[in-house]
């Protein structure tokens, strides 16, 4: 220390060099602050990091099924009774008959390998297929009817189970207690995988399979929802795209400011932050209840949803179309353009890249909303694909995020796999939109 | 005629008559388009509109009554002995629309001639059978006077039918002679389509209004309907809630509104300290590249389905908080509880407090932080001190807004809290929430006749009216404060 701090010290005055307690503490303050403020954008990064690893790494295995392949003979004097070929009669057939030649099948298999497992069990066998395996092979077979009297390489699902195994879901001391499956089964599993009959593989028909029952995770696949949630995207895109330009253009281009145009925007401001549940109750009470239409139908989820998006395009479009520059509008009006001209030929195609943007925007928050669904009955369990448009929309159908729902609320734990892996795919839906969505801003935005 | 079809033809009609006014409007001012006060699109739009549009309206207005009009006609044909005891005119009615169908379908299968259709009798032939045979199953046999109602059914759908294309066509046909006959060179033709066009525009506008209407009005009947049957002060003042389809169920809201408060109450305690501290940083603190990588980042949060949050609440959080902190403590061991939905949701709401408030700070006047720097105050005293007492109005807005998105909120209550409806003040125990009941009184069968199914309308009027209030004080407070400084 030199003298001459030594001189301020003695005289209570402190350095400039170094800080009095109270700067100390202040400035303490000052970081903890900051480091408040870093830990709560932390948190927030941390949350979104953690829900995304979640539901990734429990739904990823979702898009791969356990198979097995089998050599399986098909008899005429089993499948084909009449001889003929003829896909009518051959339906007489049932699962039952085809289940019984595919579990003929594997046994044949095992005793051909020569595996041997302790207490394994004809049931252990028979339950060791999923239960699909039957209606896919008799579908496969009605399609061609020709197969009838040789024997193909079938690849055929394995029970959910034996496919939870190889997914870390189920292991040995859990099949003990389990009565959906056995430890034989899984050795038989081991057995079969080391002679690389039995692999794991990419699922694609949970994409494209509808939903299965209870009692068949391994089945249960998109399809349904996703033409469902197609359609009900086009019910939206058709109908909120051009009510909602249409309501953005009255309002900023043409309305007088009065007592009506005030109490539209009063309400367009409401309807954006009403919960999307009484959206749901709107239309059960208008649009089944009173207006006839069908329960489940993509159609009433399509109205539903449009209704819930009309306050994200308005604001949207009303911001595109702000942002065109007064000097273009009237120089067309200089030049003897009525103002529907005007509007139409000039303030709205350059408008067009914002609209476009805000109604991809309010797809994608449409295409993840649920609640409403629920209560117009999307929920319900629906096998059958619905029809091409336009009568399709009336046919029953499911929802992504309803599915996702649906298959929360099943008993086998099978169903939380399908769950994360449908979320997945609603995810990669919404990321794709939101990225269309953003680089038209990017390419198409001018700045004036 | 089918619907289809007939759209089609008045859509054809108005395209041949924007030609055929194109032309015309050409050929009367003599080839020289000077003579002609609009350009000729004009008169074609003028004539097309006219085909088209009154045509459409009442064939809109035709499809959407038409039904009302024959299932009351028809009704009143059943009489009151044929409603057999256990079933209601509803279910007759129900019964009466599917025989129709399945002569329909007969006819289609060439089972019956059109003929046989509407002259068949119940007591001469199994009619039953007969619909059998071509894949219409009935539950029970046809009674002769539902048979009776179901032939007059087809028939007044028939000649609905009938109707309407005759009306839909002579108004398009109409409308296209008279936009051709009103074509002069003096005619107006662009004032009137621009009027025309306009029409539309209000009409789409108004549709904000009527959806509102459409929610008051939805809401508030089976409302008055619910109150009929349960009175109104056990249900606003109840503790209990016990819906029971038997009847004599306790249907308070009291439990509901309370698991509401309470979720929404931890979701506000985990997002507005987040979220404020968020915007504070991002707006005082970060630089312009940390500031474009992090805030769209929290934004993504906004952008998540609340399906995914709801299953991260039932997969991840609610196990997790059950395993390691329920059950240790002995609080409880449901994965489903307050505290899971609560933290979800908190998380959900993270980026509505901090973009709306990150907003806000940013209105403050940069002499505000100015005039504090020189006084010798840190950052963070600056904050403190002057930024958020200017800014408290547009936060307390931000919360508030965030406080009825919460309240609103549904899929992650559903899979997170649980459906028991109690009053405790252990976060760790499952409890339920409005919207919870809302979806389950309301989802699979349904009877909308009884108090336990009606009382989700009751519900869901509650719960606008709450959030409404709750939107509407905030924007209040948001626009006051933001008026402040400009």
């Amino acid at each position: 220390m030199t003298d001459a701090s030594a001189q301020f010290e003695g005289r209570g005055r402190p350095s400039l060099r170094v800080q009095d307690a109270r700067t100390r503490r202040r400035n303490a303050a000052e970081k903890r602050f900051r480091a408040y403020g870093l830990v709560a954008i932390g948190v927030g990064i941390l949350a979104l990091f953690v829900l995304l690893a979640s539901i990734f790494g429990n739904g990823s295995s979702a898009f791969f099924q356990t198979k097995i392949q089998l050599q399986v003979p098909l008899e005429e004097k089993a499948l084909d009774k009449s001889g003929t070929r003829d896909p009518e009669a051959m339906k007489k057939v049932t699962t039952v008959g085809y289940g019984r030649v595919l579990k003929a099948a594997l046994a044949d298999l095992i005793a051909r390998e020569g595996i041997e497992i302790d207490g394994l069990s004809k049931r252990d066998i028979d339950s060791f297929l999923s239960k699909e395996a039957p209606a896919q092979l008799r579908n496969h077979v009605l399609a061609n009817p020709d197969l009838i009297g040789t024997t193909i390489a079938f690849e055929v699902m394995t029970n959910g189970r034996i496919d939870g195994y190889f997914k870390g879901r189920v292991s040995l001391d859990s099949a003990e207690l389990d009565s959906n499956v056995s430890p034989a089964q899984l050795h038989l599993a081991d057995a079969l995988k080391d002679r690389g009959l039995l692999g794991t593989g990419f699922n694609l028909d949970f994409l494209t399979a509808p939903d299965a029952s209870d009692q068949r995770p391994e089945a249960a696949g998109l399809g349904v929802a996703i033409i469902g949630s197609a359609y009900m995207m086009i019910v939206v895109l058709c109908l909120a795209l051009p009510i909602g330009v249409a309501a953005s253009i009255y309002l900023e281009e043409f309305a007088r400011k009065n007592w009506l145009t005030d109490l539209i925007e009063v309400n367009i401001a409401n309807l954006a932050a009403v919960p999307s549940i009484v959206f749901g109750i709107l239309g059960l009470a208008i649009f089944i209840n009173f207006a006839g239409l069908p329960q489940s139908a993509p159609i009433v989820g399509g109205l539903v949803l449009t209704l819930m998006t009309l306050p994200t395009i308005i604001i949207s479009t009303r911001a595109a179309l702000r942002a065109v520059p007064p000097s273009i509008k009237d120089a067309a009006l200089g030049i003897g353009a009525s103002k529907t001209q005007a509007v139409f030929h000039h303030v709205l195609p350059l408008a067009a890249p914002g609209i476009l943007t805000g109604t991809i925007i309010g797809l994608a928050q449409a295409l993840g909303e649920t609640a409403p669904l629920l209560l117009i009955g999307m929920v319900a369990f629906v096998r059958e694909y619905p029809g091409a448009p336009v009568e399709g929309f009336f046919d029953p159908a499911s929802a992504l995020p309803v599915q996702v729902y649906n298959w929360t609320q099943r008993a086998d734990p099978a169903f939380v796999e399908r769950a994360s892996g449908a979320i997945i795919v609603l995810l990669a839906f919404l990321v794709v939109m939101n990225t269309i969505a953003i680089v038209l801003r990017r390419r198409y935005e001018r700045r004036w | 005629m089918s619907v289809p079809l007939l759209l089609l033809i008045v859509l054809a009609l108005g395209l041949a008559g924007f030609f055929a006014g194109r032309m015309r409007a050409l050929s009367v001012a003599g080839g020289d388009l000077r003579n002609l006060h609009s350009l000729p699109g004009f008169y074609g739009w003028s004539v097309a509109i006219l085909a088209s549009a009154p045509a459409i309206l009442v064939m809109v207005i035709w499809i959407a009554v038409q039904p009302i009009v024959i299932d009351r006609s028809v009704s009143a044909m059943i009489p009151e002995t044929a409603i057999s005891d256990g079933s209601t005119r509803d279910l007759v009615m129900a019964d009466v629309r599917r025989i129709a169908e399945g002569l329909d379908q007969a006819v289609a299968a060439g089972a019956l001639t059109p003929d046989g259709a509407s002259n068949i009798r119940a007591g001469l032939s199994d009619v039953r059978g007969r619909l059998a045979e071509v894949g219409v199953a009935l539950g029970a046999n046809v009674s002769s006077e539902s048979l009776r109602a179901a032939q007059s059914y087809r028939s007044g759908l028939a000649a609905g039918r009938l109707g309407m294309t005759a009306v839909v066509l002579a108004l398009a046909l109409g409308g296209l002679g008279y936009g051709l006959a009103r074509i002069t060179p003096r005619f107006r033709a662009r004032n009137t389509v621009e009027l025309a066009v306009r029409m539309g525009l209000i009409l789409c506008s108004m549709i904000a209004i009527a959806t509102t209407v459409g929610i008051v009005l939805s809401m508030v009947f089976e409302t008055v309907n619910f109150f009929g049957q349960y009175p109104w002060q056990d249900f606003f003042f109840g503790i209990e809630w016990s819906p029971n389809f038997r009847g004599n169920s306790s249907l308070g809201v009291l439990p509901l509104l309370w698991g509401t408060m309470y979720v929404s109450a931890i979701a506000l305690s985990v997002a507005v300290p987040v979220g404020l501290f968020s915007a504070i940083y991002l707006s005082e603190y970060a630089g312009p590249k940390f500031r474009a990588v992090v805030k769209p980042a929290i934004e993504v949060l906004a952008g998540i389905p609340t399906i995914v949050y709801g299953l991260f609440a039932l997969i991840t959080v609610g196990p997790l908080l059950r395993d390691y902190i329920a059950q240790p403590l002995g609080l409880g061991d449901s994965g489903s509880s307050v505290m899971t939905a609560g933290l979800v949701m908190g998380v959900m709401i993270i980026p509505f407090v901090s973009s709306l408030s990150d907003d806000i700070i940013n209105a403050v006047p940069q002499s505000l932080r100015d005039g504090s720097l020189a006084l010798g105050a840190t950052n963070s005293e600056t904050i403190r001190q002057v930024i958020l007492p200017a800014a408290l109005p547009g936060i307390v807005g931000a919360v508030l807004l965030a406080a009825s998105r919460a309240i609103g909120e549904t899929m992650i209550v559903v899979l997170g809290a649980g459906a028991a409806a109690r009053m405790s003040l252990n976060p760790f125990e499952a409890m339920t929430t409005m919207t919870v009941k809302i979806v389950s009184q309301l989802t699979g069968d349904t009877d909308f006749a009884a108090p336990e199914t009606l009382v989700a309308f009751a519900l869901g009027l509650t719960l606008f009216v709450i959030t409404l209030a709750l939107n509407i004080v905030a924007l209040w407070i948001v626009r006051t404060y933001r008026e402040q400084y400009e």
